[in-house]
């Protein structure tokens, strides 16, 4: 174990570009930018949410973190120790530090094996060969995510979706994994049983000590869960800061833009927005927010040198030096 | 019942396959005014998509309409022939579907797709409706639609394809659009921009809208009025204020409860979710009685033998259940 003020995951001035072919037969190159010298943390025990819009790289650095990304430049440690470059770890061991909970538990789980078949094959890679403790440890964790112990003989489809979900969760903490990456984990769930899978991810959470890093653009969910927001737009970090903070008071336009966009039945009616979307702080002295201007970035360039500013603590905006 | 633009009376729709049926959608009626925007809202199955698509006329087997009248500007549309009712699609009663790009035709360019609209139900020509179709991709707010016009489905965002859909519904300015979850693959910041434009078109032009979504945020922020849905009935209908604020159906009111709502943290601290228990039930296992009631908190005996019937509520509106919120 490493000391306490080693984060639990640090991901260094991380970028991941792509190489697209276009053109007749390929022959023009351009790379493409999904995540531009991002640096974020992870603490122990925490809820990081990500919020951003569709291609804004969030899906890209969640899975270098899952080690299935190989990152074009930076570095990310777990613990204090890289896993990424030259001395990152096997693909197994990766797997028992980072697991992933996916939006889609149907398109997740494999349809012709039972659940008790998905369940035991990561333990049996990982070297668990006794079929009792194969048994007792899928045993606990079907109950753990609140589902009988028989019913792992059952095929995924004769589960519904919020089952499904559960089976899902399941799946990822078999390894006891310290990292969960939970990827929109209840936009596919109907309405009625989002409650149910929410308050299981916050449960389990305490219980077996797990820290997350949750994808998601429902921004309600993400104030209701999260211990630190990180809003992202092109590869970037705008700000972030601890939920309080960045739901409350809001500074970036961006992310004003984006609470205000969103459409809470209760708000709603009473006719008042989340947040004043026209008036936003003054940046500090001899500044201006970065991003000013939304959807006109180009992804084949790398944008513009800027700086993620601390403005009190725990709570940092980018901006840019004022021409 | 004159001023009611859409009439929907005790709608049934099964599904027939062989000799076994399956009933989906179980006594639902509900109207719409001239310029009124309703809302119907439930979870996936519950039956509100396939209630939109019998009244466009656009069921297809297995699942047939088997009972109820579809009465529109007085006539029943379940009595019109084929080539009528594809008269009045596109032209009197129009569509707009969740994810554009499966609705738009990818070989085409758009402002082709949308002239065929007015070479077809307003006898332009296709030099006329070429011209047409760029002030109609301008009323939507589409950048430079003079260009725009030229580009194919593939070529545009999400967002910027809604909005073709929603200018080729648009068209020939239909007394009714149906919009069924036209929001839900979008961005936020998007979802918020498309429905404005909607709001916007729709109360120029006197356009009654039916809004379908399970977004209930998107429900209050569109509709005057709203059903709720559940397992194919509709348990509840009020005006959106009333719904929201005193909810009276167990459903609703779970369904509202089980929500984050946006800011409680901030003022209460986080609190554990309240959960509605069980799961939704599938089609071929509907139980008897009251459809909720295996997993409503208020159930008594009556709930499981009898099917409640419409309660009216105060103000308007009405609910069907026996031990409801008063």
């Amino acid at each position: 174990m490493s000391d306490n003020n080693e984060p639990l995951v640090r991901v260094d001035n991380l970028s991941v570009h792509f190489p697209v072919r276009n053109g007749i037969f390929g022959r023009t190159k351009r790379t493409l930018c999904a995540v531009n010298d991002l640096s974020l943390t992870l603490n122990k025990g925490e809820c990081l949410s990500i919020v951003g819009e569709s291609g804004c790289g969030k899906s890209t650095l969640a899975l270098s973190i899952l080690g299935l990304q190989e990152p074009t430049a930076g570095e990310i440690l777990f613990e204090g120790r890289s896993i990424t470059g030259i001395a990152q770890p096997s693909r197994l061991e990766r797997a028992g530090m980072a697991q992933m909970v996916f939006q889609d538990p149907y398109a997740s789980l494999n349809p012709r094996q039972t659940i008790y078949t998905s369940l035991a094959a990561p333990l049996k890679l990982h070297g668990i060969k006794d079929r009792k403790e194969i048994n007792r440890r899928i045993e606990t964790m079907m109950q753990l995510v609140g589902l009988k112990p028989e019913q792992a003989k059952r095929f995924p489809h004769e589960f519904s979706g919020g089952q499904r979900q559960r089976i899902g969760i399941a799946r990822a903490l078999i390894l006891n994994p310290k990292v969960v990456v939970l990827d929109e984990p209840v936009s596919a769930l109907d309405v009625s049983i989002r409650a149910q899978i929410i308050n299981l991810l916050l449960e389990l959470k305490e219980r077996l000590d797990l820290s997350y890093i949750m994808i998601s653009h429902d921004l309600s969910v993400v104030e209701h869960m999260s211990d630190r927001v990180a809003v992202m737009y092109f590869g970037q970090i705008v700000e972030t800061g601890s939920w309080d903070r960045v739901f409350t008071d809001p500074q970036h336009p961006y992310t004003r833009r984006l609470i205000g966009a969103i459409l809470d039945p209760v708000t709603e009616l009473a006719g008042q927005s989340p947040v004043d979307t026209r008036e936003t702080p003054e940046p500090p002295a001899g500044y201006d927010y970065y991003p000013r201007e939304f959807g006109k970035h180009d992804v084949y360039s790398l944008p513009p040198a800027s700086q993620l500013v601390a403005l009190r603590e725990d709570h940092s905006v980018r901006l840019i030096a004022r021409a | 019942m004159t001023d009611n633009l859409l009439e929907v009376r005790d709608l049934r729709l099964d599904i027939v396959s062989g000799k076994v049926s399956h009933n989906v959608v179980d006594n639902v009626s509900f109207s719409i005014g001239r310029g009124e925007a309703y809302g119907l809202v439930g979870e996936s199955g519950c039956g509100k998509s396939i209630t939109a698509l019998s009244i466009i006329g656009l069921l297809r087997k297995p699942l047939a309409v088997t009972g109820g009248a579809l009465m529109f500007n007085g006539r029943d549309l379940r009595e019109l022939s084929k080539r009528e009712l594809r008269r009045l699609r596109g032209e009197k009663i129009a569509m707009i579907f969740q994810e554009p790009m499966t609705a738009l035709n990818p070989l085409s360019p758009v402002g082709r797709q949308i002239a065929e609209m007015f070479v077809l139900h307003k006898g332009a020509t296709w030099k006329e409706a070429e011209k047409l179709a760029i002030e109609a991709l301008g009323n939507v707010q589409v950048p430079a639609p003079e260009e725009r016009v030229k580009a194919y489905p593939h070529q545009m965002s999400g967002g910027m394809r809604q909005r073709v859909m929603i200018a080729i519904a648009l068209a020939c300015n239909p007394d009714l659009l149906i919009a069924d979850e036209p929001t839900t693959a979008l961005d936020v910041t998007v979802q918020a921009e498309i429905l404005k434009l909607v709001k916007e078109l729709c109360t120029a032009r006197g356009t009654s809208v039916l809004m379908i979504s399970h977004d209930l945020g998107v429900i209050a922020n569109m509709c005057n009025r709203v059903g709720i849905m559940y397992a194919g009935r509709l348990v509840e209908e009020r005006p959106v204020a009333d719904l929201f604020l005193h909810p009276a159906h167990p459903y609703t009111d779970g369904l509202l409860k089980s929500l984050p709502q946006l800011g409680s943290r901030r003022l209460e601290g986080r609190k554990r979710l309240r959960e509605i228990e069980g799961t939704v039930p599938s089609i071929a296992s509907f139980p008897l009685g009251c459809r909720f009631q295996p997993r409503c908190h208020r159930a008594t005996s009556v709930c499981s033998a009898e099917i409640p019937s419409a309660s009216a509520l105060s103000h308007d509106g009405f609910v069907k259940c026996f031990n409801h919120e008063r």
